[in-house]
């Protein structure tokens, strides 16, 4: 049994120590705003903060994030950077079909929890691993400026 | 998507339907109350069946008014992305004159009778860009006539005459007697007055909402996760089954070892079905790790097992024959002959995976005489038929569960119900003692086919002493979309699939002569489907890309040179007019980097009666890398619904296009599918989003799509712009940078 702190709560889960987080998440925990995209860290549909940093839970053993705290889209108004980022979204309507966007999101808070001006080449550069089939790009980077703009 | 957009409604009678209240016949499940039920009218049997009570409640309406105020509007069409659930709440919402903010959408059950596509005849599907155009009047009439109902029922309460009544945001109001009541306070007495006979509809100028933006109704579910996909069910006793698929299209399994498979951890069934071998488990994790631990034997003796380079070929020799006509204007053949000057080109388009993020998948309870169905829901008939069929149930008895899709571009609007009927062969396999969720992981999605079509095309143009377009030739080799389609009868006709010409059979240029021909070859075993904007994704590129190197040819400006062929074609012109002007057409660029190179092209399109002219201007490096940094877009869909929703579509159909004209190529290898995931089948990433300006068109027709028609214009005019900044003509996509090096 191995136990995580998901969101600030800290939870025990019942599984081998190398499945994936995302499908501890999904499956196990039932928090199925993270979403499956890829399985191999190419699409970001699947991105939580981990300590912070935003990782690929597809990729991320469950072990490995053992000891750390795991946020995830259901945990991301607890902080005002969070709170600000979902609000920009809905604001702009960024969403079209909206699987992608939980990752978007994770991916923008990160940024903006370290980063409270980004540019667009930093806004590129830190959503670089977010695909959006939808293509819903021009509207993420204006999300993320509003979003900035609302923090200050 | 379908292209059946070009067909007019071909429903019986009044297509827009009489309403009837059914709401006085039925009272609400639970304490919510009485509410206003607007039906279409429900042919005889059913009403027989209703009225003597033997079909269950059912939310068949749509719109429901609680008495809490709440309007529920019933989406028949899916909501995939493409702001469908918003822009039919809008219509409903226009002339019920409800308040936005109280308005919520709810996907509608299958049936075929009451919420078929209006433009399809008895069939329920959202595709080809049809949700707003058919639904135009028939949603509009369910909210005045909710709105009638609840006007007579304030007037009779009040005792004041129904004419004095003012309805605005949800609340109704008698000014002279200062009385007022909200929608919800009078849901129950409107149910109870009759239908009335005919609706007055708003005249344009009265909208309060259709033309301006409304925020999309599925924004704060989609922001917050708590949006539900298929992939997010969860049902008592499910099964989470992954598939071991073929290695070629038509191979089979010939026998398999599950040994190991059974042995992983959460494993509880491994079934042979006639796609594979499929392992069911507690979990997803623990059904890949089953399958990845299958050993399957295929019988590979009736698999297809050509490559892309064969294929390819066998369509450039094909392109040297004549092809069945498509359309035939003059004769081109003479023309040709007897022109002062012949320019060819030949363009070659590979085989595309539709690649939702979402990947396909499927939730499936079997009863002893039911179906239930979990998915993002696009062909709801036609699966209720392909899955009865299976099941040998009557259609009706296919329960389907709409929910919102992670993108399907064409994808989730099976023609043959392909992952429905795997789920649902699972599920029987097993004795349907569980639900089952079917999920294709990334690999099983790129792989499965229904691509769109790899198509060869093959042109020929003469112009006269005076540079004028005299004579075209178009030739096109590719595989028929419809055939096998429950469209096939309506729009393959005389060996032609519309849909395979279509962009090319309509060009709007004014040329004397004029031949389109069209080979269509049956033996290439990858199974094709629509992909978003269907044939005009090939068809736009190949004749707005000749027709920008004819202009060049004839020394002419491009947009000047279109325009002058397009007297018959007004609304071409206009969108074409717009964007060239909106993005300063025959000003110079600025100049780029040293060693950079730039350029601006233009191309207009035609696609599901939508038309879009877009210009793109791009930077190209020595190596021959490129970026596309703006994109000016004038799209002309009739009356714009939500100005916002529209420009978001445009937006993202730039994104979407550039994504196929830079990366998109699915390759065969003697039959095997060459990519897998994203590594390999790279989508656009946010870095090389162009900045895209959207214009539209003010105009006063009835609204046609969106979701589709800004795809076809974004490659030509990427193109050529591309050779107005290098003097390159790329023949084949995706686009090979060698080809632009300095």
């Amino acid at each position: 049994m191995i136990t995580l702190d998901i969101n600030g709560q800290r939870i025990p889960v019942d599984t081998d120590p190398d499945t994936p987080l995302l499908w501890a998440l999904r499956d196990t925990l039932r928090l199925t705003g993270t979403k499956y995209g890829c399985g191999m860290a190419q699409c970001g549909a699947c991105t939580v903060l981990l300590d912070g940093q935003p990782v690929r839970a597809c990729s991320t053993p469950v072990s490995a994030a053992a000891g750390g705290k795991v946020r995830t889209i259901e945990g991301v108004d607890r902080t005002p950077v969070g709170l600000a980022v979902q609000a920009a979204w809905e604001r702009l309507d960024v969403v079209q079909c909206g699987y992608c966007q939980s990752g978007q999101i994770m991916s923008a808070t990160a940024l903006l929890e370290r980063n409270r001006a980004p540019t667009d080449a930093e806004i590129d550069e830190a959503l670089g691993g977010n695909l959006c089939r939808c293509a819903t790009y021009v509207r993420i980077r204006a999300a993320i400026h509003e979003a900035a703009r609302a923090l200050a | 998507m379908s292209s059946l957009e070009s067909k007019p409604p071909v429903a019986p009678g009044d297509p827009a339907g009489t309403l009837e209240n059914v709401s006085r016949r039925h009272f609400l499940q639970g304490s919510a109350g009485l509410t206003l039920g607007i039906y279409l009218a429900l042919p005889p049997a059913v009403a027989r069946e209703q009225a003597a009570g033997a079909a269950p409640f059912s939310p068949n309406a749509f719109l429901r008014i609680g008495e809490d105020d709440r309007v529920t509007v019933i989406a028949k069409h899916l909501e995939m992305g493409q702001g469908t659930y918003t822009g039919l709440a809008t219509l409903v919402a226009e002339e019920l004159d409800a308040d936005w903010a109280q308005v919520r959408v709810e996907g509608a059950p299958a049936n075929a009778v009451r919420y078929n596509n209006l433009f399809w005849g008895p069939n329920q599907g959202t595709g080809g860009s049809t949700a707003m155009a058919n639904s135009w009047e028939q949603l509009r009439k369910a909210g005045a006539s909710a709105r009638a109902m609840l006007v007579a029922a304030a007037a009779e309460e009040w005792r004041v005459p129904a004419g004095e009544i003012v309805v605005r945001s949800g609340t109704l109001a008698h000014p002279p007697t200062q009385r007022q009541a909200s929608f919800g306070r009078l849901a129950g007495a409107a149910a109870r007055q009759p239908l009335p006979a005919t609706v007055r509809l708003k005249d344009p100028a009265e909208f309060r909402l259709i033309g301006r933006r409304v925020p999309r109704k599925d924004s704060a579910e989609k922001v917050s996760g708590k949006a539900v996909f298929t992939q997010d069910i969860h049902l008592p006793g499910m099964l989470t089954a992954v598939v071991a698929h073929p290695p070629r299209f038509g191979a089979r399994v010939q026998s398999f070892d599950a040994t190991a498979a059974r042995a992983v951890k959460g494993v509880e069934a491994v079934v042979e079905i006639p796609g594979g071998v499929a392992v069911l488990a507690k979990d997803t994790w623990s059904a890949k790790q089953g399958r990845d631990a299958l050993r399957v034997e295929w019988d590979e003796s009736r698999a297809f097992r050509l490559g892309s380079e064969e294929i390819r070929a066998r369509y450039h020799a094909l392109a040297e024959t004549p092809g069945a006509v498509a359309r035939q204007e003059g004769d081109a053949a003479q023309a040709l002959a007897g022109a002062a000057r012949t320019l060819e080109a030949a363009y070659d388009f590979p085989f595309l995976a539709h690649a939702a993020m979402e990947p396909m998948n499927c939730v499936v309870r079997l009863g002893p005489d039911s179906c239930e169905i979990w998915n993002g829901e696009q062909f709801h008939t036609g699966d209720q038929k392909a899955l009865g069929a299976l099941l040998g149930l009557p259609p009706e008895k296919i329960t389907i569960h709409m929910l919102y899709a992670g993108g399907s571009f064409g994808r989730r609007a099976s023609k043959d119900s392909d992952y429905l009927l795997e789920a649902v062969h699972i599920a029987r396999a097993i004795g349907g003692r569980a639900p089952v969720k079917l999920v294709w992981l990334r690999e099983d999605d790129m792989r499965a086919g229904y691509y769109r079509p790899a198509f060869h095309h093959r042109l020929r143009a003469g112009l006269d002493g005076d540079g004028r377009l005299v004579a075209w030739r178009h030739r096109l080799v590719g595989q028929s979309i419809m055939a096998g389609s429950p469209f096939e009868a309506m729009l393959v006709k005389d060996g032609i699939d519309t849909v395979s010409v279509e962009g090319a059979a309509n060009l709007p240029y004014r040329i004397p002569h004029l031949r389109v021909e069209l080979h269509t070859p049956t033996d290439i075993g990858v199974p094709v489907l629509w992909w978003r904007s269907v044939g005009s994704t090939h068809t736009a590129f190949s004749t707005e890309c000749f027709i920008d190197e004819l202009a060049q040819a004839a020394g002419a400006d491009p947009v000047a040179w279109r325009l002058a062929m397009l007297d018959a074609h007004p609304r071409h012109a206009g969108v074409l007019r717009l964007a060239s002007e909106r993005a300063g057409w025959g000003q110079p660029l600025p100049a780029g980097q040293p060693g950079e190179r730039r350029g601006r092209g233009v191309a207009v399109h035609e696609s599901f009666q939508t038309f879009v002219a877009q210009v793109a201007e791009v930077t190209v490096r020595a190596d021959g890398s490129f970026r596309v940094d703006r994109v000016v877009c004038a799209v002309d869909c009739g009356i714009a619904i939500n100005p916002d929703v529209i420009r978001a579509q445009v937006e993202g159909s730039v994104g979407f296009a550039l994504t196929a004209m830079l990366h998109g190529a699915i390759t065969l290898e003697e039959g095997r599918v060459v990519q897998s995931n994203f590594h390999d089948y790279p989508l656009l990433r946010i870095g090389e989003m162009p900045r895209v300006d959207v214009h539209i068109v003010a105009s006063a027709a009835n609204p046609t799509g969106i979701g589709e028609p800004a795809v076809p214009p974004l490659a030509p005019a990427v193109a050529n712009a591309l050779a107005a900044a290098t003097g390159k003509r790329v023949r084949s996509l995706p686009v090979d940078p060698a080809l632009l090096k300095a």
